[in-house]
């Protein structure tokens, strides 16, 4: 599902209502126990994501925004409560079932990276096609694409540990787009890198967005949210706000004009 | 604007037009233009204060100008003004008030005014980084002024979080 990004075309891109709903949440519950005691993480969230939506959740620590995350990309099983991906009800799946379905549906990036250190970096992206069953010569191609287009073709033969902490994140984001996911979900993605790396990932987020991917990303950095869409935010283990965000429109003078709604 | 004004004579005489053209050279697009006639205002009140004196220089085929200089009075003006730690963030803003007061209207309620400014701020980061990407990576003024102002928001956006776990 790639689509074309006219130059100049408004940003974000207009979304008509009815576009497909790619995930669905009812009364989603995750509880914790351990030692007799139960925490409630997540306490009944309701949501729904349209197919190329770009969606931020934030919210304090311990709102429950990366237990949702995980649940969601089930790598973390639902106490009660729906979930539907792509029209199937998905919460009652079992392990393999979720594994297979994140291969082809589901990427993610973490904000620790989670390479495969013993593996080169060409290794770590290819990996993925591999194995969805992709022949080695796709999954080569397809490789090649992804470190071309995020400026990392010269680093293929390296070992993740030689690459900034920037580069990492750029790699790991051309693993969890090697099979073309319908959805990529990223926890803290910048939350381990300096500014200009946190731009550079922002940048990409945001042309991978451009092209149609659906993202459905936790943050606490308030620039990366606010490239979202939408943004949620979670307290407590529920919504306490989801809303889009109204981009101010551009005036005549730049920096000058945008400083004035500061006062 | 007087106390940049005051800056530029530091470093050598000049008249009004040299002084406008400087701070638009010096702060990129990080200050709102200077209107000439703002600048000879200001200058004016800076001689009345006795800080700056100034004097006609004759040109040939042109009016004479007046070219403005720093008093002693000017430089220990400009000095104090340098050593004194400039101010704090903001504090008890006009948002805080509103938040504060909202129970006692009967017309807002704290989260309802929580979420509205959360919105506004994120809004506001999102053009101020579209921004930050599109000024002129030379512009260094103007960039670390905007990375400046993102950093006070990102700090703002804390301080909601923390105001929401105080009022729910």
């Amino acid at each position: 599902m790639s689509r074309a990004a006219p130059k100049g075309s408004p940003w974000p891109p207009e979304r008509s209502a009815d576009s497909p709903v790619l995930l669905k949440t009812s009364g989603l519950v995750k509880v914790y126990r351990a030692d007799g005691v139960s925490v409630e993480a997540v306490r009944g969230v309701d949501l729904e994501l349209a197919v190329g939506e770009f969606v931020a959740i934030m919210g304090p620590s311990g709102s429950g925004k990366s237990t949702l995350l995980h649940v969601l990309g089930g790598l973390e099983p639902a106490t009660s409560g729906e979930l539907w991906l792509r029209g199937q009800r998905v919460d009652g799946l079992s392990t393999s079932a979720w594994a297979l379905l994140r291969r082809r549906h589901i990427g993610f990036v973490f904000q620790f990276f989670n390479l495969l250190s013993s593996m080169t970096v060409a290794d770590n992206v290819e990996l993925p096609a591999l194995l969805a069953g992709a022949t080695p010569r796709q999954a080569r191609k397809r490789r090649e694409e992804l470190l071309s287009e995020l400026g990392l073709t010269d680093k293929a033969g390296a070992a993740p540990a030689r690459l900034s902490g920037g580069e990492q994140q750029r790699v790991a984001l051309a693993r969890a787009l090697a099979n073309e996911p319908s959805l990529l979900l990223a926890d803290e993605p910048t939350g381990n890198l300096d500014s200009s790396n946190t731009r550079d990932v922002l940048r990409l987020l945001r042309r991978t967005h451009d092209r149609g991917q659906t993202i459905l990303l936790v943050t606490h950095d308030a620039r990366v949210a606010s490239m979202a869409d939408r943004v949620i935010n979670l307290f407590d283990g529920m919504v306490a706000d989801d809303a889009k965000i109204v981009p101010i429109p551009r005036g005549l003078n730049g920096v000058r004009d945008v400083l004035e709604l500061r006062g | 604007m007087r106390q940049p004004l005051l800056a530029l004579l530091a470093k050598e005489p000049a008249h009004g037009y040299e002084l406008k053209l400087a701070l638009e050279q010096t702060f990129g697009q990080a200050y709102p233009s200077p209107n000439i006639g703002q600048v000879y205002v200001t200058l004016k009140r800076l001689e009345q204060d006795g800080l700056v004196r100034s004097q006609d220089v004759e040109q040939t085929t042109r009016p004479n100008k007046r070219v403005y200089e720093l008093t002693p009075a000017g430089r220990e003006a400009l000095l104090a003004w340098i050593d004194e730690p400039s101010d704090g963030p903001r504090i008890r803003d006009e948002f805080f008030i509103k938040l504060i007061l909202a129970p006692m209207t009967g017309l807002a309620d704290r989260i309802a005014l929580m979420n509205t400014q959360r919105r506004h701020y994120l809004s506001v980061i999102r053009r101020l980084t579209e921004l930050h990407a599109d000024t002129d990576p030379a512009d260094t003024p103007a960039r670390l002024l905007i990375e400046g102002a993102l950093l006070h928001l990102q700090a703002d956006l804390d301080w909601l979080e923390r105001c929401q776990e105080e009022f729910v």
